[in-house]
């Protein structure tokens, strides 16, 4: 007996509305996600976009006699409180290396201290009364000012909010970054090169693959242990490092560039491998002249890729001792420095209100590099797509 | 099981079908390969079973049979591409120029230098029509200068029938070609290192009739220059393009024989079933 549409229909109206239901669930998801994404960028941006705009103020600088001694002197007294500290500071320092500076004054843009700051920005702040009428004076005649945060991009760290940048903690990144591809690229490289095409398919390195596998969900802060255990107490790399810091990534790193190396050497098809072989390639010959430039693009693209999550670990690195006070810009790799996720951590743990934004500012520099590393790897993928 | 039922397998002992157009009595064929007793196993699997065949120079032998007859894996056996695959054991004599080609001091290297090969998908390197060419002479330091390297690629695209339609374009990516180009463009690569034996492993199977046509073409002129064994299923072919003719069937070789005897007068009723179709 056959049925009629109407009959089979309404079985099928139970299986659609069913379907259906799994649907909105499932977008239900996805706009849940995108919304929690939003929030987070639209939090991080408006609390970090502040960061990026620091109050400065005009005053009458003297270089007198006791400004040589104590900065503070060169300034009118209310005006002093106004002043970033770090400028005060800098008065007896100037007039030291520049004698002639004594008995001139000149009228000049300073940065004013964390307070005017958090004022003019409609934050918390710690002016008394005076001072805020004072500082609306100021406003009112333009003394008072929110500029470009230069500041933050040409500096290190720093005890004052206002005189913090992240630039030390920028170059301690690229510094680790440059260490942790010199080691990871080529030995992770090789390594998936001769168990994808050179070792023989037997348990022992099957159970290399599963270690290789494992390792690349391994927690990162145990991979900082064994940073610890073995470069700094065994091989006595000095610690807070780059370099000490990079060979502790470049562990974490290894197993995602070997991962994905294996993987683009699979892709490349095995017609090529064999071409190559009939016309009397050598084993290396094939890799080096067919496969390899074939699995490059999929090769860099896996490393950026890893380059990008070693970038934004922590937690290794606080191990190696990485998160210091670091406020000045590092030159070689066997210094202390710190990175840009550590610099965030250490910004987070301040007390003072107006680390906030710098903290969020932070996020957003680290933020802007990783998308901008993830899409060059996107990038390349697309470019070099291929097909056989 | 066949072996007693099939005849010797050597070029002109098939007596009990006495054929007056037998090639082998005015042209006498040097010998190229030899095989003796040749044996392959596919892990526990016996994929060759004791194959006897003389290969003769200059020729174009064509191995048919239907499919899973062992006819590809005895051709790979012939430049041991067979080497690649792990679960592979080989036993008995394949000699070439007086030289067991299975033993471990033959170096692979070299015998693919000597045994070339085009395969069942045209497989161009990804790189210049030009590099698809010179990169094997250059690699076996066959050509040295730049002149002498164009000189070589041009002699190759020739010799392959290609020249006139790739030479101005020869920066171009092999894998431009259509199908039949880039199929000939592996023939040229694979004479550009001037080896002794071309293996064929159903070099037309992915091409239109056309192309087909200039690739068989193509094997009839090549085989002034070189050995050329080809694995093909299409039976017109084999009785078009081939002087000897091999017939493989479940790992054996039940009928070798030249190729106007094999088709005109089978000798063995399973050759003679395959032939007109009845199975394969």
């Amino acid at each position: 007996m056959s049925q009629t549409f109407d009959e089979i229909s309404s079985q099928l109206r139970k299986r659609h509305r069913r379907s259906a239901r799994l649907k909105w669930i499932s977008m239900g998801a996805l706009g849940l996600a995108g919304l929690f994404l939003l929030w987070f960028f639209s939090d991080m941006l408006g609390k970090g976009l502040p960061a990026f705009q620091q109050a400065q103020i005009q005053v009458e600088v003297d270089y007198n006699e006791d400004a040589s001694r104590m900065g503070r002197a060169a300034l009118d007294p209310d005006l002093s409180r106004l002043v970033s500290r770090t400028f005060e500071r800098m008065i007896p320092v100037q007039i030291r290396e520049n004698p002639e500076l004594l008995g001139t004054s000149e009228t000049r843009w300073v940065l004013a201290n964390a307070q005017v700051d958090q004022y003019l920005k409609g934050h918390r702040h710690k002016l008394n009364e005076q001072q805020v009428v004072l500082v609306d004076e100021l406003l009112a005649e333009g003394r008072v000012e929110l500029k470009f945060n230069t500041n933050f991009f040409t500096t290190g760290d720093s005890k004052m909010a206002e005189a913090s940048g992240i630039l030390s903690a920028a170059v301690g990144t690229v510094m680790t970054m440059l260490v942790t591809l010199a080691i990871a690229f080529p030995i992770g490289v090789m390594t998936a090169v001769y168990l994808e095409e050179f070792a023989p398919d037997n348990r022992f390195t099957q159970l290399i693959e599963i270690n290789i596998n494992n390792l690349a969900a391994i927690p990162s802060i145990l991979f900082g242990l064994l940073g610890l255990a073995i470069f700094i107490n065994f091989f006595g790399v000095p610690r807070s490092t780059p370099l000490v810091g990079g060979m502790t990534l470049a562990l974490m790193t290894l197993p995602v560039i070997i991962i994905a190396t294996r993987t683009a050497l699979r892709s490349v098809p095995d017609s090529i491998r064999h071409a190559a072989f009939g016309v009397g390639c050598s084993r290396w010959q094939v890799v080096r002249d067919h496969v390899l430039p074939l699995a490059m693009p999929g090769i860099m693209t896996g490393s950026i890729i890893g380059l990008a999550q070693a970038m934004g670990e922590t937690a290794p690195l606080i191990i190696v001792g990485m998160v210091a006070f670091i406020p000045d810009v590092g030159a070689s790799f066997t210094e202390a420095a710190t990175v840009l996720p550590a610099q965030i951590f250490t910004w987070a743990g301040e007390p003072e209100k107006a680390f906030v934004e710098k903290t969020a500012g932070g996020i957003l520099v680290l933020l802007t590099i990783l998308i901008f590393l993830n899409a060059t790897a996107v990038i390349l993928r697309k470019k070099f797509e291929r097909r056989w | 099981m066949n072996m007693q039922a099939a005849p010797r397998q050597t070029i002109g002992a098939a007596p009990e079908v006495g054929q007056p157009h037998t090639r082998n009595e005015s042209a006498c064929h040097d010998l190229s390969i030899r095989v003796r007793d040749l044996n392959l196993w596919y892990g526990e699997s016996q994929a060759l079973k004791g194959l006897n065949i003389d290969l003769f120079q200059k020729n174009v032998t064509a191995l048919i049979g239907p499919s899973g007859c062992g006819k590809s894996t005895f051709l790979r056996c012939l430049n041991r591409m067979n080497d690649l695959i792990p679960s592979v054991r080989i036993e008995g004599l394949v000699e070439m120029d007086g030289r067991d080609v299975n033993q471990v001091k033959m170096d692979e290297v070299a015998l693919r230098r000597r045994v070339g090969m085009v395969f069942q998908k045209p497989n161009p390197f990804p790189k210049s029509i030009y590099e698809n060419i010179a990169y094997a002479p250059r690699m076996h330091d066959l050509v040295s200068r730049k002149p002498e390297q164009d000189e070589l690629v041009e002699k190759a695209l020739r010799d392959a029938g290609l020249w006139e339609e790739v030479k101005d374009k020869l920066h171009q990516p092999g894998t431009s070609l259509s199908g039949g180009q880039q199929q000939r463009l592996c023939i040229a690569r694979a004479i550009a290192v001037q080896p002794d034996v071309i293996l064929m492993d159903e070099p037309t199977s992915a091409l239109d009739p056309i192309s087909t046509a200039t690739i068989e073409d193509l094997m009839d002129r090549l085989k002034e220059q070189f050995t050329i064994i080809t694995v093909t299923h299409n039976m017109q072919q084999a009785a078009r393009v081939a002087d000897y003719t091999a017939f493989f069937h479940l790992g054996e070789i039940i009928e070798y024989n030249d190729t106007k005897t094999m088709f005109a007068n089978p000798a063995t009723k399973k050759a003679e079933d395959y032939i007109t179709g009845r199975y394969g």
